[in-house]
């Protein structure tokens, strides 16, 4: 089992006929994810890496049976992207796209409320369930099938996460990027019930970064409901304040969304953080010794 | 994108939202004649600088004429400000804004910012108007109001009232307060604003309700549908490698450590310098080239950190997802190659490509030491900077 995406998961998508989308849905379809279609506007009836190619979302998924979207639109049109599959009713959006004006976000969430569509993202590396399906532009080939479940703000840092754990031979049940904007569909909290009710996951790790306060949040409701050990990252202690450092959201302001407080309340939660990135992966592995869960975690 | 108090308040005039009357000036000369202008009896002479806390610095001060406007104008103009914001550098004065002087009844806080919380704009007040809302928020949290606004039907009117209510306007200004909210509300969501603060606003003796001061900031992200937002730019007030990196995509903050950093990803680039400062050395600087880098976006971000004097070494570290190694390999020798490289160079690769980079590295003879982890390259650059 795994969360949000499996071997089943049929995915459309958004943006098809662009150089990046281009690429990613050839590294998909190689992993193994059940791509069924692509849109992009006016160039419907065409097709990309033998996948047929809609003028609009609704027509992809009336003719494919679609259940997921990723989305690779450039950012201005991006939240209308959104918008448009969540109006096509698919259970699963996965927002690739960066520099998404944050208004624009706040329109979105505005337009999601009640819907049943979920939103991973925007500027998100995708989900992964390795072996099964891989949405996004992670490189697959780091990922092994296992039951880690992991949940992060940044890319690149998961990517890193991840390779330690398959290195120490310690496999992933599903990764989530749920992306560094201040404002996104999906956030800590969601995936961490998401892994806790799910059978095949025994722990998990979850990476923030400085800004905002969703990692405090998310460690008081690990304190409440989690019932599978988390071990923690939190990116940029050294970042000085009232510089964005890259993401979006990633900003220490008001002397708010600092790395030390973050990991305080972390720690308070019962949450192992790493002291550093290079051993995210040890600390799993320690805090997985200590509650008897190693050998069972150990997947190759 | 930040802009100066002058510039934001031309925007809110355009919205009607009230500020007093006023004119920018690059010389003593100018901000005599924009004196005259006005020919009010008090003046305002103040520093145009993207950071707060011009006043306690000394760059604001009020004229009784135009002796004391040339006086003061003199004095500023080209008076390098410290505040805490600018660092202990400080910032150099390079425009003033001259405004009337008003009656200043009371001063208060109003600030609209994005709620991450609630994914919502958030309008708050305050009656502790011209300090530091930070010291309200940590000492006198009750004395904060909020408003959160729903995108669709934006910011009410009763809830403009209620806010103008609860930080104690006087119940004659309501109505003048209320229209500066909702005209304030409005220039935020055009302009695709971060932030818009206004502290102080204030109640005057004839009965007005203005924006003393004015603070904008501009979604980076939105700028691309704000061109005359973009033509407030002042590439004065920023640093110049981070204005090169720009021109570049490249993302680049400037740090004050020795240890130039060029990373993949903005969360990696974060924890390089964080993994640089725990095995003791100092970063020099924030940098992500990005997903989709090429050769050539890799060499000028390889120019741009050796262009920082205080760089003594520089660590790359890459996990190639989108990004492959083999194109950061080629940049790498490129820019080496065109610039030369006197000082050490860790390389750690992984990733997409990494066999194709590493040999890309090993093949160009090249002094580049390979790092096996982010640890390792972090020990290796720390430790051979220190020796240097």
């Amino acid at each position: 089992m795994s969360v949000y995406v499996n071997k089943d998961t049929k995915v459309i998508v958004q943006g098809i006929t662009g150089g990046t989308a281009r690429f990613h849905t050839k590294q998909m379809l190689e992993y193994g994810t059940k791509i069924v279609g692509g849109v992009t506007p006016k160039k419907g009836g065409t097709e990309v890496e033998g996948v047929p190619v809609f003028n609009t979302v609704k027509d992809a998924v009336v003719a494919t049976g679609a259940t997921a979207s990723v989305i690779y639109v450039p950012a201005p049109f991006a939240a209308d992207a959104i918008v448009e599959a969540v109006d096509a009713e698919l259970e699963l959006v996965i927002c690739i796209t960066e520099h998404i004006p944050v208004l624009d976000m706040v329109k979105v969430k505005r337009y999601m409320e009640g819907k049943k569509t979920r939103l991973i993202g925007p500027n998100c590396p995708g989900v992964i369930s390795p072996d099964e399906c891989k949405i996004g532009i992670m490189p697959g080939y780091i990922h092994t099938k296992g039951h880690i479940g992991v949940v992060s703000r940044s890319g690149t840092l998961t990517y890193e996460a991840v390779h330690q754990l398959s290195q120490a031979g310690y496999g992933q049940s599903t990764a989530v990027g749920i992306g560094g904007d201040p404002v996104n569909g999906t956030d800590f909290i969601d995936v961490l019930k998401a892994f806790n009710e799910d059978p095949e996951t025994y722990a998990v790790v979850m990476i923030g970064e400085i800004g905002g306060t969703a990692e405090e949040e998310a460690a008081e409701w690990v304190k409440a409901n989690m019932t599978k050990p988390v071990v923690g990252f939190i990116g940029g202690a050294t970042a000085p304040p009232g510089k964005r450092m890259g993401h979006a959201g990633a900003i220490i302001s008001g002397g708010k969304g600092t790395a030390e407080e973050k990991i305080r309340v972390m720690n308070e939660c019962g949450i192992a953080v790493a002291e550093t990135p290079s051993v995210i992966g040890e600390t799993m592995i320690r805090v997985l010794e200590e509650k008897g869960l190693a050998e069972k975690c150990k997947t190759h | 994108m930040n802009i100066h108090e002058y510039q934001g308040k031309e925007i809110l005039r355009k919205y009607g939202v009230k500020v007093p009357n006023g004119h920018v000036a690059y010389t003593v000369d100018e901000a005599v004649e924009a004196a005259e202008k006005l020919g009010t009896s008090v003046t305002v002479v103040k520093a145009q600088i993207h950071a707060g806390g011009r006043g306690k610095a000394g760059g604001v001060k009020v004229a009784k004429n135009l002796d004391e406007v040339r006086t003061y104008a003199n004095e500023i103009l080209g008076k390098t400000l410290v505040t805490h914001q600018t660092g202990p550098e400080g910032k150099e004065v390079k425009r003033l804004l001259i405004e009337e002087g008003c009656d200043i009844k009371k001063e208060y806080y109003i600030g609209v910012v994005l709620d991450r919380a609630t994914s919502r704009v958030v309008m708050m007040g305050s009656e502790e108007g011209g300090t530091e809302i930070e010291e309200v928020a940590a000492e006198t949290p009750e004395k904060i109001f909020k408003e959160v606004i729903d995108p669709v039907v934006g910011l009410l009117p009763y809830q403009a009232r209620r806010l103008a209510f609860n930080i104690n306007i006087p119940d004659e200004l309501n109505g003048k307060a209320v229209k500066f909210m909702m005209a304030l509300y409005q220039a935020f969501v055009d302009k695709d604003c971060s932030i818009a603060e206004i502290n102080p606003l204030v109640t005057t003796g004839d009965g007005e309700v203005l924006a003393l001061d004015a603070k904008l900031n501009f979604d980076d992200n939105a700028l691309y549908r704000q061109k005359d937002v973009m033509e407030y730019r002042d590439l004065d007030e920023e640093d110049e490698k981070e204005i090169e990196a720009s021109k570049y995509d490249l993302s680049y903050v400037a740090l004050d450590g020795n240890i130039g950093c060029m990373v993949n990803g903005a969360g990696l680039a974060m924890s390089t310098m964080d993994i640089i400062k725990h095995t003791g050395g100092e970063p020099a600087n924030f940098l992500d080239v990005g997903g989709g880098a090429t050769a050539e976006k890799v060499t000028e971000a390889f120019k741009i950190i050796l262009s920082d004097k205080n760089v003594k070494g520089i660590f790359v570290n890459i996990f190639g997802g989108i990004m492959k190694c083999d194109v950061i390999a080629e940049g790498v020798v490129a820019a080496t190659k065109e610039v030369g490289l006197n000082l050490p160079l860790v390389v750690r690769l992984e990733g997409t490509n990494v066999d194709l980079g590493k040999k890309i590295l090993n093949d160009s003879g090249l002094n580049i030491i390979p790092a096996d982890s982010m640890a390792d390259g972090a020990e290796k650059i720390v430790s051979l900077v220190k020796e240097a």
